[in-house]
């Protein structure tokens, strides 16, 4: 299915700017067909969008696709360079197999449950240092640059050992990686120097003589030492780290915000009762499904999806956000429910590759929801909906900025 | 013990990916080591009122990497 140019396919990924709640346009929708549609790509590959929660899950988990940008006919959401094989090393979320998994388990334990349960407390006093400094400023403020980005962004600058104090630069760069309409070279650039800033940090802590517990530090000596990882390997795992780390959470506390402001009750449920908060954070997540173009996977052999052949060397693209609004598993999908028991949403994806990072994201937005909801009684959005701007050509949808008072 | 049947689990740590998603649902049955972060069980033999949960934990693993035998 690769190579055609001229066609009516729709073009796929769909860039929605009707509202930030709406996972696609009505326009866009209207050319899904279930189980699969054929769309185009910005590279002229064709490929199958799946739709559907249950087909969604089954392509995510069978081994038979593959999350490997590398290999031939792989579709593509944009036309970007895949850059050297050094340029690729330790990006194990498009690896396959034991490739994948050696890297990935040299992370898992850092981010499971009772590991995050202990740095809650840090979780905790970032919020509320952030809060104490909107709340100072006073109103009116842009909750996405005085909230909902300092904070994931914080944690995870703790976390792995990187000077919070360079934020302006790998924020500035990170966005340009997610931005789908940024051009080949600016990618280019923008990855090669957050690669270079993290060699060098990297490099630094290897010759470093203090015994640091960031988890740079940790890996640097636990792994790269004992010779089972590269300094290189080590370069792409923290990039990515890095950019899960800060762009997801934030865009998700930001849109959080704003939803909840046009559900002004849900607010005051959670703000009498915080103990809502992990259930309010799971429909959260299913609603606004913030990967908003999907995973893109190869087929290397022949699979039925949806009753339909996926032929090996095909591409599919499996639509996160749909699926999360499929009424086969979420009666009135439609519908941002505060006490919806959620928990089949795949808003972290699914199969191997599910997000490592997603006890820390929970956490992260249950600590600064409750705590906005707490001290803001009066919080309200500072602009009208249809004003407030959204990262509609991003992979991570989110505000770009989120203006409130109170 | 109640009148259900006995439940028996079994997880496959090759395939796990260290979700967490069974320790959330059933935390009287799994958690994770401590070195890799991979499924470990805490009873193999779950009494069988957990079966509801058991059942869910199967059906929330990405990695396919639970067995519930009922
Ligand atoms: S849900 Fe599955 S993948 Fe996740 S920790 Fe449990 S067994 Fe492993």
């Amino acid at each position: 299915m690769t190579g055609s140019t001229t066609t009516d396919l729709p073009l796929f990924p769909f860039f929605n700017t009707a509202s930030p709640f709406a996972p696609l346009t009505e326009a866009d929708r209207a050319t899904i067909d279930d189980p699969l549609t054929p769309v185009q790509l910005p590279t002229g590959q064709r490929a199958w969008l799946v739709t559907r929660h249950a087909d969604v899950r089954q392509v995510l988990r069978h081994p038979g696709f593959s999350a490997d940008f590398g290999r031939p006919n792989f579709p593509m959401l944009r036309a970007v360079s895949l850059g050297s094989d050094e340029d690729r090393q330790g990006g194990f979320i498009r690896m396959d197999g034991e490739e994948h998994s050696r890297l990935r388990r040299m992370l898992t334990a850092e981010f499971m449950i009772k590991n995050i349960r202990r740095i809650e407390p840090l979780i905790q006093e970032t919020v509320d240092r952030a809060l104490d400094d909107m709340y100072d400023a006073g109103p009116p403020a842009d909750l996405v640059h005085s909230f909902a980005l300092p904070v994931p962004s914080m944690v995870i600058c703790h976390l792995l050992g990187v000077p919070y104090q360079d934020h302006g630069f790998f924020q500035a760069r990170s966005h340009t990686l997610l931005d789908q309409s940024a051009s080949a070279e600016s990618v280019a650039t923008a990855a090669q120097e957050l690669r270079d800033y993290l060699r060098s940090l990297i490099e630094a802590k290897q010759r470093s003589t203090v015994d640091s517990e960031d988890l740079l530090s940790r890996l640097v000596n636990e792994r790269v030492r004992t010779g089972e990882l590269t300094v290189g390997e080590l370069v792409g795992m923290a990039l990515l780290l890095l950019i899960a780390g800060h762009e997801t959470t934030a865009n998700m506390i930001g849109l959080s915000t704003l939803l909840l402001l046009q559900h002004p009750g849900h607010l005051a449920a959670l703000r009498a009762d915080p103990t809502l908060a992990p259930g309010l954070v799971e429909e959260l997540l299913r609603y606004l499904t913030i990967v908003r173009s999907g995973l893109p996977r190869l087929a290397t052999e022949d699979i039925e999806v949806g009753g339909h052949l996926v032929r090996a060397g095909e591409g599919v693209i499996a639509l996160l956000s749909l699926a999360n609004r499929d009424d086969a598993v979420f009666g009135d999908p439609e519908d941002f429910v505060l006490d919806r028991q959620a928990h089949q949403h795949i808003a972290f994806g699914f199969g191997v590759h599910q997000c490592i990072g997603q006890p820390l994201a929970r956490a992260e937005l249950r600590i600064a929801l409750v705590e906005l909801a707490r001290r803001f009684p009066d919080l309200r959005a500072n602009a009208a909906l249809a004003d407030i701007p959204g990262r509609t050509t991003s992979v991570v949808y989110g505000l770009t900025e989120l203006p409130v008072t109170w | 013990m109640s009148g259900g049947q006995p439940v028996r689990i079994t997880v496959d740590r090759d395939r796990c990916c260290g979700s967490g998603n069974c320790v959330v649902t059933v935390p009287e049955v799994f958690d994770q080591d401590d070195a890799e972060g991979l499924v470990v069980l805490h009873q193999p033999e779950p009494p069988p009122e957990y079966a509801d949960r058991l059942r869910e934990a199967v059906d929330l693993c990405p990695a396919g990497a639970i067995r519930l035998d009922e």
